[in-house]
C-alpha cells in the first residue's frame, strides 16, 4: 500500500475493497479518482496510488449544516482553518459556517470573507449562511436579496431565532421570492430568561433556571404555520424536543416544504448530565429527557428529521470554568458526529449516508458537487469510514482549537478513515493531512 | 469480666474487685487528707474510662464525710488531643461541668495513667471552664511508660507493663493480658 | 466524604452525626473560654461572593472556636463577576495552603466546580437557589432541642414562601424528610419550582388550611423583586394570602414552633413582630449557627470524615 504521504501529489488513487454507500444500497466496488472526480467505479481496479478501504463504507462527503467556526470575532476558540481541519477529520467535505460571527455574516464583504477562508484552508468547502435580520439583532431584515446574489442558500440569526411575527413574515415572504431556504433557531426568549437547562424534575432540584420545551414549540408552531401562509422553504435548526417533531411530521404529511435537523448531542446525552454541574453540558437548545431523546431518535427513523447536524460551538477552555449560568452554552461536535450517530441511531447505512450526506447537500443547495451518488463524474468529495472502528475520545487527539467535548474519555463505535476533498485527500489513515 | 484465653494470649487479673474496692476507698482518705484550706474540691473524671471511678470516689468520699459536698463532673478530651490530624478523632460522651472551676481544687480522676497524654489534654481542658487553685491527678492504675512529665496524686496501684500489654479496668477488677510467646 | 455541599451528599448517617457533634460543640461554647485546639494549625479560607455578613462570621467565629486559621475573600461581585479568575482565585489560596474553603456564590454548582480545582475540603455556605447545607443543619438542631427529640416522626413541616428560588428550602425538605417529618410546601404556584412530584412534600396554597396540623411553621423571606419578574401581583396580596399575623399564629396548634432563617421582611411575610412570641425559635437558630459550624469544620479537618483524607496524606 501507498505511504499516507504521496497521496496527495496528483495521479489516479484508486479507493480498494470498500463497501459504497450512497442512494443505491451498498455495493463491494473500488472507486478510482482523478483531477477531482470519480472515474471508475469496478472491481479489481488499478491506480497510481492505492488507498486501503477494506471493511469500511466509501460515502459522498459529510456535509454538515451547522457549524460555528468562530472567525471573524473569536479566533481563540476555534478559526475556519482549524474547524475545517475538524470537520476534515469528522469525514465532512463541507460545512455552513453559522453567521454569528464578529462582525455577523449579514454583508457581502464578510460571507466573501469566509468563503476566502475556507478555500485557502482547503479542507472542506465552507459555505457561509447569511443573517435574516441586519447584525441578528431580530429588528430589520438583511440585505437577502445581496447575500443571496453572493451565493448565500441559507439565511438563519442562529444563536437567536427571529422573535417578531411580522418580520419573521416578512422575512419568509422576501425568501420565497429569492427561492432561499430560512433556518429558524426556534427559542422564544421571553420564557427562557436565564435558562441554564431543560426545565424539567432535575433543574427544580438543582434550583436553576428552567428552559420550557414550549419555548421551542411555540416557535416551531408559528414558523410552520407561517410557512404555509407564505409558501417560504423553512428548516428548523437543532430540534429538541418530543412535540416539535409530532409538529415537523404532521407538517410534512400536510406537504409543506419544511425540513429540519437534529444534533448527535440532542440524540445521546440526556438532562440529567447536568447534575455534575459540568458546563460541558450546558447548551442551547438544552440537552433534554429521555423521552425527548426518544422521540427524536424515531423521528430520524421515520424520515421526519431529514439531516443529521453537528452545532459545533467550540469555546476556549477558559470560557467554560464558569460557573454554569455564566458559562456558555456549546459544544464539539464535528469529530465525533460519526461515532455518537453510529452508536445510538437505529439505521442503516444507506439512511445514515442521506441524513449526513445527501440530504444536508439539498438543504444548503450544494447537491451539485456534494451529497452525490459515487458514479463516474460525480466530484471526488468522499469520505471513508470504519463502521465498527472503535475509539476513544482524547482531548488531544482532537483537530479543533477547543477542547469542550461531552464525550471525553468515551469510546465510540465508528471512526473516519480517509477524507477526500476535490480528490485530494484531507485525511489519511486517521490523520490530517494538511 | 471473663479471663480471655486467645492463642498465645495470657491474662492475669491482678486487681480482684475487692482490691479495686479498696483503693478506692483509700484514694478516698487520701484526697479528703490532702484537703487543707478553703478551697472547693471537685471530682471530674476522664470519659469515658475515669467516668465511673469518678462516681466511685465521689461516693465514697461523700460516705466518709456526709457534710462535705463535693461536686462531680466529666470531661471529654478529645477535643484538646495532641494526635488529632494524625489520626481521625470520634468524640466521646459529652463534657459536663457544672459547678465554678475558678478557685477549686480539681482531681481528675482516670482509670489507668499510660503516656500521660490524656491528662495533659484533660488539664488544657479544665482550665477553658476556668482557672482552678490546684489540679490533682487519682488512677487505679499506673502502668509506667509515660511520654510527659506527668505524675499521679493518687495511685491505686503501680502496675509496670510492656507497651504491647492490654490493660483492662472496671470494678469488677483489673485484668493484663500479654502475649505469651514473648 | 471530604466535603460538606449538599444535604444528599451528605446522607441520612451524616447529618446525624453532625447533629450529635453539635451537643458537643454546644457544651464547648457554654465554657469560660470557649475554645478547643482541635483544629490548631489548620486554615479555613472564606469565599463569599455573596455579601453575608451573619453567616461568614459564623464560621469564621466557628473555625477560631477550634483554633484554627481563617482566611476572608469578600468578593465583590465586579471584580470576579465574569468569574474570570475564579479558579485562579481558587488556586492561589490553595497555594498558600488551605484546608478548607468555605464558599458563598450566587450561582448553582459553583462548589462542585470548586472541588475539581482544589485539594481542600470544600463547605457550602449556599450556592444560588440550589442547597444551603449548615442552615439546614442548624435548623434541624434547633428542633431537637426544642421538642427534645432526635427524630421528627409524625412531625409536620410546613414551610411557606418563596420556595422556587430558596436553597433553604431545598436543603430543608431533604434533611427534615431524612429524620422522619412530614413536609407541606405552602406558596403561589409562580413560586414554586415546575415539578416537585418527585419530592417528598405535600403542596398546598391556601396556607389556612394548614396551619392546624403544622408543628414547625418554617417563614421564607420573600425578595421584593419577586413582584417586578411577576411572580406576585404585588407584595400586599402575597402577605394576605401568605404572611404570618396574629390570627394565624392563633391557628397553629399548642406546641406547634415558628422559624425563619433571616433576614426578615417585615410587612411581607412577617406580619407580627417574633420576639412576641414564646414559640418562636428565631434567636436559637441564630446562636446555633455558631455550634453547627463548628461540628460542620471538625468533621470535616479532624474528625470521621477526615479519615480517608488522612489516610491519603498519611500513603
Amino acid at each position: 500500500m501507498t505511504r499516507p504521504a504521496e497521496v496527495s501529489a496528483v495521479g489516479r488513487v484508486v479507493l480498494k475493497d470498500g463497501t459504497i454507500v450512497d442512494s443505491r444500497g451498498e455495493q463491494r466496488l473500488d472507486v478510482a479518482m482523478e483531477n477531482g472526480v470519480v472515474t471508475e467505479v469496478g472491481i479489481e481496479l488499478r491506480g497510481d496510488r492505492l488507498v486501503d478501504a477494506r471493511g469500511c463504507v466509501v460515502a459522498p462527503g459529510f456535509v454538515d449544516l451547522h457549524a460555528h467556526l468562530r472567525e471573524p470575532g473569536k479566533e481563540e476558540a476555534e478559526t475556519i482553518e482549524t474547524g475545517s481541519r475538524a470537520g476534515a477529520k469528522g469525514g465532512y467535505t463541507a460545512l455552513v459556517a453559522m453567521p454569528n460571527t464578529d462582525p455577523p455574516q449579514d454583508s457581502v464583504a464578510v460571507i466573501d470573507f469566509v468563503r476566502e477562508q475556507g478555500k485557502r484552508a482547503g479542507l472542506l468547502e465552507v459555505v457561509p449562511s447569511g443573517c435574516i435580520t441586519l447584525g441578528r439583532q431580530g429588528e430589520a431584515l438583511a440585505p437577502l436579496a445581496e447575500l443571496a446574489a453572493a451565493g448565500v442558500r441559507l439565511f438563519t440569526d442562529d444563536g437567536s431565532g427571529v422573535q417578531n411575527e411580522l418580520l419573521m413574515r416578512r422575512a419568509m415572504e422576501y425568501a420565497r421570492g429569492l427561492g432561499v431556504t430560512l433556518a429558524q433557531h426556534c427559542e422564544v426568549t421571553s420564557l427562557t430568561k436565564g435558562a441554564v437547562m431543560n426545565e424539567c424534575q432535575c433543574c427544580t432540584s438543582l434550583g436553576l433556571p428552567g428552559w420550557p420545551s414550549i419555548a421551542e414549540e411555540l416557535m416551531v408552531f408559528r414558523d410552520i404555520e407561517l410557512a404555509r401562509l407564505t409558501g417560504a422553504r423553512v428548516h428548523f435548526l437543532h430540534l429538541s424536543t418530543a412535540r416539535s417533531v409530532e409538529l415537523v411530521r404532521a407538517a410534512k404529511r400536510d406537504g409543506l416544504p419544511i425540513t429540519a435537523e437534529v444534533t448527535p448531542h440532542h440524540l445521546s446525552l440526556d438532562d440529567t448530565r447536568l447534575t455534575s454541574f459540568d458546563t460541558v453540558f450546558k447548551v442551547n437548545p438544552p440537552l433534554r429527557s429521555l423521552g425527548d431523546i426518544a422521540a427524536l431518535r424515531a423521528g430520524v427513523r421515520d424520515g421526519t428529521i431529514d439531516a443529521l447536524a453537528t452545532d459545533h460551538a467550540p469555546h476556549p477552555r477558559r470560557d467554560k470554568e464558569l460557573s454554569l449560568d455564566q458559562a456558555p452554552p456549546g459544544m464539539l461536535g464535528l469529530e465525533t458526529a460519526l461515532g455518537v450517530a453510529l452508536g445510538v441511531l437505529d439505521v442503516d447505512l444507506v439512511h445514515l449516508v442521506r441524513i449526513m450526506s445527501t440530504q444536508p447537500a439539498a438543504i444548503a443547495g450544494i447537491s451539485d458537487r456534494h451529497g452525490r451518488d459515487i458514479e463516474v463524474g460525480a466530484p471526488a468529495n468522499v469520505v471513508v469510514f470504519d463502521p465498527d472502528l472503535s475509539w476513544t475520545v482524547s482531548p488531544d487527539s482532537l483537530s479543533s482549537k477547543s477542547r469542550n467535548t461531552p464525550y471525553v474519555g468515551m469510546t465510540l463505535r465508528g471512526k473516519v478513515r480517509h477524507t477526500f476533498f476535490n480528490g485530494v485527500a484531507t485525511v489519511l489513515d486517521g490523520d490530517a493531512q494538511r | 469480666m471473663r479471663l480471655t484465653r486467645q492463642e498465645n494470649q495470657v491474662s492475669n487479673m491482678v486487681m480482684s474487685a475487692d482490691d479495686v474496692r479498696r483503693a478506692i476507698t483509700r484514694i478516698a482518705h487520701e484526697i479528703l487528707e490532702r484537703q487543707h484550706g478553703p478551697a472547693q474540691l471537685a471530682i471530674v473524671g476522664l470519659q469515658r474510662g475515669g467516668a465511673w471511678l469518678a462516681d466511685a470516689i465521689t461516693a465514697a468520699i461523700r460516705h466518709i464525710e456526709p457534710s462535705t459536698n463535693v461536686p462531680l463532673g466529666y470531661l471529654d478530651v478529645s477535643m484538646h488531643r495532641d494526635d488529632i490530624g494524625l489520626r481521625p478523632v470520634v468524640p466521646g460522651a459529652i463534657s459536663r461541668i457544672d459547678f465554678p472551676v475558678d478557685g477549686a481544687t480539681v482531681v481528675l480522676v482516670d482509670d489507668v495513667l499510660y503516656t500521660g497524654r490524656t491528662v495533659r489534654a484533660a488539664m488544657e481542658g479544665i482550665n477553658t471552664y476556668g482557672r482552678p487553685r490546684a489540679i490533682q491527678l487519682a488512677v487505679l492504675v499506673d502502668r509506667g511508660h509515660r511520654e510527659l512529665p506527668i505524675r499521679p496524686d493518687y495511685v491505686g496501684k503501680n502496675l509496670p507493663t510492656n507497651l504491647v500489654d492490654d490493660v483492662r479496668v472496671a470494678s469488677e477488677g483489673v485484668v493484663v493480658t500479654r502475649d505469651g510467646t514473648t | 466524604m471530604k466535603h460538606l455541599r449538599s444535604i444528599d451528599e451528605l446522607g441520612r448517617d451524616g447529618v446525624v452525626r453532625l447533629l450529635e457533634l453539635t451537643t458537643h460543640m454546644v457544651e464547648i461554647n457554654s465554657r469560660q473560654v470557649p475554645k478547643v485546639p482541635a483544629l490548631r494549625g489548620r486554615t479555613v479560607a472564606s469565599l463569599f461572593f455573596e455579601d453575608s455578613t451573619r453567616t461568614r462570621l459564623s464560621f469564621e467565629t466557628a473555625a477560631k472556636r477550634l483554633s484554627a486559621d481563617t482566611m476572608t475573600f469578600s468578593v465583590s461581585t465586579s471584580s470576579v463577576n465574569k468569574g474570570e479568575s475564579l479558579r485562579d482565585t481558587v488556586e492561589t489560596i490553595t497555594d498558600m495552603g488551605v484546608d478548607a474553603f468555605v464558599v458563598r456564590h450566587k450561582s448553582t454548582g459553583i462548589p462542585w466546580q470548586i472541588s475539581d480545582w482544589t485539594d481542600a475540603c470544600v463547605v457550602n455556605a449556599g450556592d444560588g437557589w440550589h442547597q444551603h447545607p449548615t442552615q439546614a443543619l442548624v435548623d434541624c438542631f434547633t428542633v431537637r432541642q426544642a421538642l427534645g427529640r432526635d427524630r421528627f416522626d409524625g412531625l409536620t413541616l410546613t414551610i411557606v414562601g418563596d420556595i422556587k428560588h430558596s436553597r433553604v428550602a431545598r436543603s430543608n425538605i431533604s434533611a427534615f424528610s431524612m429524620l422522619g417529618a412530614n413536609v407541606v410546601l405552602v406558596a403561589p404556584p409562580t413560586l414554586l419550582p415546575p415539578d416537585v412530584s418527585h419530592w417528598p412534600v405535600e403542596v398546598s396554597h391556601r396556607l389556612d388550611e394548614v396551619l392546624h396540623r403544622t408543628d414547625i411553621l418554617y417563614m421564607l423571606r420573600l425578595q421584593s423583586e419577586r413582584m417586578s419578574q411577576g411572580h406576585v401581583p404585588n407584595l400586599r396580596e402575597y402577605a394576605e394570602a401568605f404572611g404570618l399575623d396574629a390570627r394565624r399564629v392563633g391557628m397553629l396548634p399548642p406546641g406547634a414552633v415558628l422559624m425563619h432563617p433571616g433576614p426578615m421582611n417585615r410587612g411581607v411575610e412577617m406580619l407580627i413582630d417574633p420576639s412576641t412570641l414564646t414559640n418562636s425559635l428565631i434567636h436559637q437558630q441564630v446562636s446555633n449557627g455558631v455550634s453547627v459550624r463548628m461540628a460542620v469544620l471538625f468533621d470535616l479537618l479532624a474528625g470521621e470524615s477526615s479519615a480517608s483524607h488522612l489516610a491519603q496524606e498519611a500513603s
